[in-house]
């Protein structure tokens, strides 16, 4: 079910991971996301260890460095968080540079990029590998409520649509002279956002009617097939299975 | 002669009380395909939403190939909405689903459809619209007559008795015009279509209604009630300047 939808984190293309489906895929990254988290934040060899799967599958999945890194920027303000904390912290301290460091805080400050890092990577490279309708399909599959997954795959479909409404109205406005530089010109923007939800509702009351007319009843239909074999659970369950093995090597060593 | 359409004196009347439909009649008879003209606010689509149940309430009485549309019973209430096929005025109210045949199996799957047969009725109705190729695209990115004609298609894959068209030429450039036209033109279908566009009315129905004010005021050949300037104009109804509807309808063969 290739839905071809344009966004921004997903890589067109295809690929070894591409090819997996997507239930198996989230399961792979949720299992690797939690060992990382359960590692203890001293046991450096590991995270080099996690970090070399992230290498492998980036390469598997023929994904760009560069565009990987990039899209990696995502998780800037929370590092910039662990920066503070070596000067925050308490505790022991370590010179360095002339500054006066927490020793304590340093761990924390390494716990929180490594794991965020690692954690950031894996997701990134789940979204580059898997269509955003793809991802919805793998939750329902993996029995997720399915009213969240109609919610998303109803956001899926109509945020493109609101975005195309809001920049409309942006660009009438800007046509009729609006310059917004100062604060209280705010309004014009609060009203369009004001405008913008009652478009909305109205728009949800229109689809409704006209899922009605087409006999909805409350549920929609299952999207069918699309069962992963055990070879594509096997392949997949390779990055938790690795992730797991070098955390329990680098705890017993 | 069976009736895909039968409404006898249906009134309605909006919750704040205002009122929309004054006892509109109104038979259309198997295959025939009917033009239902008027100005905006004169109760078109309030007409429309009556045919498959969505709004009832007012007194009279509407029945599609013969069933009577019962809102209590939602068996009869799920048949009726097979058989009226309403495609909207703004494809994207109806084309939700992230892919074009998700989006045409999803009224067939809700008549219990799966498999094959699903996937056959996609086809078919895709086929129709000469649309199959872009089966697996999302919708957002179809050209605004490709999403109508899409739409059409969601409605087609029900296999309805009467196709019901809210506005089907508007916000087309006369190229999709034209091949909406020529898509409709061979459906085996009974047609209402909704319209201000005269002569598209001209072009794919022989019969015409103008619905005015909540009721209809007018039912003919619509040739006859085109070229009637003012029975138009009583009725806010325009033809589009320089347009001959009798000189049209020789060059088309009615």
């Amino acid at each position: 079910m290739g839905a071809g939808h344009a966004h921004p984190l997903h890589l067109a293309h295809d690929s070894l991971v591409h090819r997996l489906p997507p239930q198996v895929k989230i399961v792979a990254v949720l299992l690797y996301t939690i060992i990382v988290v359960m590692t203890p934040r001293d046991e450096f060899v590991a995270f080099a260890g996690y970090a070399l799967l992230i290498v492998v599958v980036t390469a598997l999945a023929r994904v760009p460095a560069g565009w990987l890194a990039k899209r990696a920027t995502i998780e800037l303000p929370f590092v910039l968080l662990a920066v503070a904390l070596p000067f925050a912290g308490h505790g022991e301290r370590v010179t360095w540079l002339g500054m006066s460091l927490s020793i304590d805080g340093l761990y924390g400050a390494w716990n929180i990029f490594a794991k965020g890092t690692l954690g950031v990577l894996a997701s990134l490279l789940l979204a580059a590998t898997t269509t955003a309708r793809d991802l919805l399909l793998g939750l329902d599959r993996l029995r997720c409520p399915r009213v969240f997954t109609q919610i998303a795959t109803f956001m899926l479909r109509y945020m493109d649509i609101l975005a195309e409404d809001a920049r409309r109205m942006r660009i009438a406005r800007l046509s009729r002279g609006y310059d917004p530089r100062f604060l209280w010109q705010v309004k014009a923007f609060a009203v369009s956002v004001g405008a913008l939800f009652l478009r909305a509702f109205e728009r949800g009351e229109r689809v409704y009617l006209a899922m009605l007319s087409r006999g909805y009843s409350g549920r929609l239909p299952a999207p069918e097939g699309g069962g992963a074999t055990t070879a594509q659970w096997v392949a997949s369950a390779a990055l938790p299975a690795a992730a797991a093995c070098i955390g329990v090597a680098a705890i017993l060593r | 002669m069976t009736l895909s359409l039968d409404l006898r004196g249906v009134h309605y009347s909006y919750p704040d009380g205002s009122a929309a439909l004054h006892g509109v009649d109104l038979r259309v008879a198997a295959g025939e395909r009917v033009a239902l003209l008027g100005p905006n606010g004169a109760g078109k689509t309030t007409l429309v939403l009556h045919l498959n149940g969505i709004l009832h309430g007012g007194a009279g009485e509407v029945a599609v190939g013969g069933l009577a549309v019962d809102p209590a019973d939602r068996a009869r209430l799920m048949e009726i909405r097979r058989r009226v096929g309403i495609v909207f005025q703004d494809p994207d109210d109806q084309l939700f689903m992230p892919t074009v045949a998700e989006d045409v199996a999803f009224g067939p799957a809700n008549l219990g459809m799966r498999g094959d047969e699903l996937q056959q009725r996609v086809d078919e109705a895709l086929a129709a619209v000469k649309m199959s190729e872009h089966r697996g695209q999302t919708p957002h990115h179809l050209s605004f007559g490709q999403r109508r004609r899409v739409a059409v298609a969601t409605v087609l894959a029900m296999r309805p008795e009467i196709l019901v068209l809210d506005e089907p030429s508007s916000n087309l450039d006369p190229a999709a015009r034209r091949e909406l036209s020529e898509i409709l033109r061979d459906l085996p279908v009974t047609l209402l279509m909704v319209t201000h566009d005269l002569p598209y009315a001209l072009e794919l129905c022989t019969r015409a209604v103008i619905l005015d004010a909540g009721r209809i005021v007018a039912d003919g050949d619509t040739v006859d009630l085109l070229a009637d300037t003012d029975l138009l104009r009583r009725h806010r109804l325009e033809l589009p300047f320089g347009f001959d509807p009798r000189l049209a309808a020789a060059q088309l063969g009615i």
